[in-house]
């Protein structure tokens, strides 16, 4: 199929539409300590291939998909490789987020498994329908769906809350 | 929405800051001159954009034309801005600037590309005398048109040229920054 001409819009329009958005989901996703450095290095990923992409859709869906990706390798970087009968490596504290807006949602949100974490957050801090999770997770839209209400479930536990 | 939907859509911190990114295919910052808001852009190194245009419009023309890496970043462009502004203080009479006119037509650059040699500081020229220079004599009105679409506005002095009965006729930046700027290459 011969390549249609994309008519990419500058990149200008897509940090100035959508930098705020980033930068929460990467908090959202990586926590407040390294949130800014994984929004930092989503927008140096996006830079790079923007020329290459080849339909100027869903460009929103893009970057917060390739934001959810650095979060992941992030994650992956820091995980700690250690035989199991060694004492746990203690983590140093950051910036907390305890004095941020809603600092109990900010604990519990960190505090679920990866996966739904990634699938809460890209929902509703990214406002992405169901299709757009699974796109950005490598999953299928149900499997997007029940680690959502999953995440759900967790959060109203730590919480207590209780509003369905 | 149930509550806890409505407080995790509205999860956030403190004030982020936009990213930092290399020097963009094109970079472009906007201006303010005593002639008006002017959108400078420059590409490897040449300037490509000296406009009037507004910011949406020539930024997609910018992103079509070279790379949609269109970033707005002054720093490239701080040679651009100082020779301009000197020029607009009547300090300066020509600039000692790279240019590519990749926004203009065939046509519009062999009207636009030897304007500085065609014309002269403080000396105004008719759209026919333009066309005969170029060796298209009958096309004084498609000069007119092809100076309208100037990318490179004041670096490339289309302001020189006017009409045979000496009306100003038009100008990119309104008659007014035509007015001055004839104005102020008579005085310097």
């Amino acid at each position: 199929m011969p390549v249609k001409k994309t008519g990419l819009p500058p990149f200008q329009l897509l940090v100035d539409e959508h930098w705020r958005d980033v930068a929460r989901l990467a908090r959202a996703l990586a926590g407040p300590v390294d949130g800014d450095d994984v929004a930092q290095r989503a927008w140096e990923k996006a830079f790079a291939a923007y020329p290459k992409l080849t339909s100027a859709r869903n460009l929103r869906s893009w970057l917060l998909t390739i934001t959810a990706r650095c979060a992941t390798d992030l994650h992956r970087a820091r995980k700690p490789q250690r035989p199991l009968d060694e004492a746990p490596p203690l983590t140093v504290d950051g910036p907390d987020a305890t004095q941020w807006p809603d600092p109990e949602l900010w604990k519990a949100v960190s505090a679920l498994p990866e996966r739904q974490r990634q699938a809460v957050t890209l929902k509703y801090v990214g406002d992405l329908d169901h299709h757009g999770v699974a796109a950005a997770l490598d999953t299928t839209p149900a499997a997007s769906r029940r680690l959502v209400s999953d995440a759900l479930a967790t959060l109203r536990a730590t919480l207590g809350v209780d509003d369905d | 929405m149930t509550d806890l939907e409505r407080r995790l859509s509205g999860l956030d911190g403190p004030p982020a800051r936009p990213p930092v990114l290399p020097e963009a295919d094109v970079s472009y910052t906007l201006h303010d001159t005593p002639i008006g808001r002017m959108l400078l852009a420059t590409a490897a190194g040449k300037v490509v954009a000296s406009s009037f245009g507004d910011e949406e419009t020539m930024t997609h023309r910018l992103a079509r034309a070279i790379s949609p890496r269109v970033l707005r970043q002054s720093a490239p462009l701080d040679d651009v801005r100082r020779q301009l502004d000197e020029f607009l203080a009547g300090h300066r009479k020509s600039f000692d600037l790279a240019i590519d006119l990749t926004l203009a037509t065939d046509f519009q650059r062999l009207v636009l590309a030897d304007l500085p040699h065609l014309t002269s500081y403080g000396r105004t020229t008719t759209y026919g005398e333009l066309a005969g220079e170029i060796e298209r004599p009958k096309a004084a009105r498609a000069v007119g048109t092809a100076l309208g679409a100037n990318p490179l506005c004041v670096v490339l002095p289309c302001h020189r040229v006017i009409g045979a009965s000496g009306a100003l006729t038009g100008y990119a930046g309104g008659l007014d920054a035509k007015r001055f700027l004839l104005n102020l290459e008579s005085k310097s």
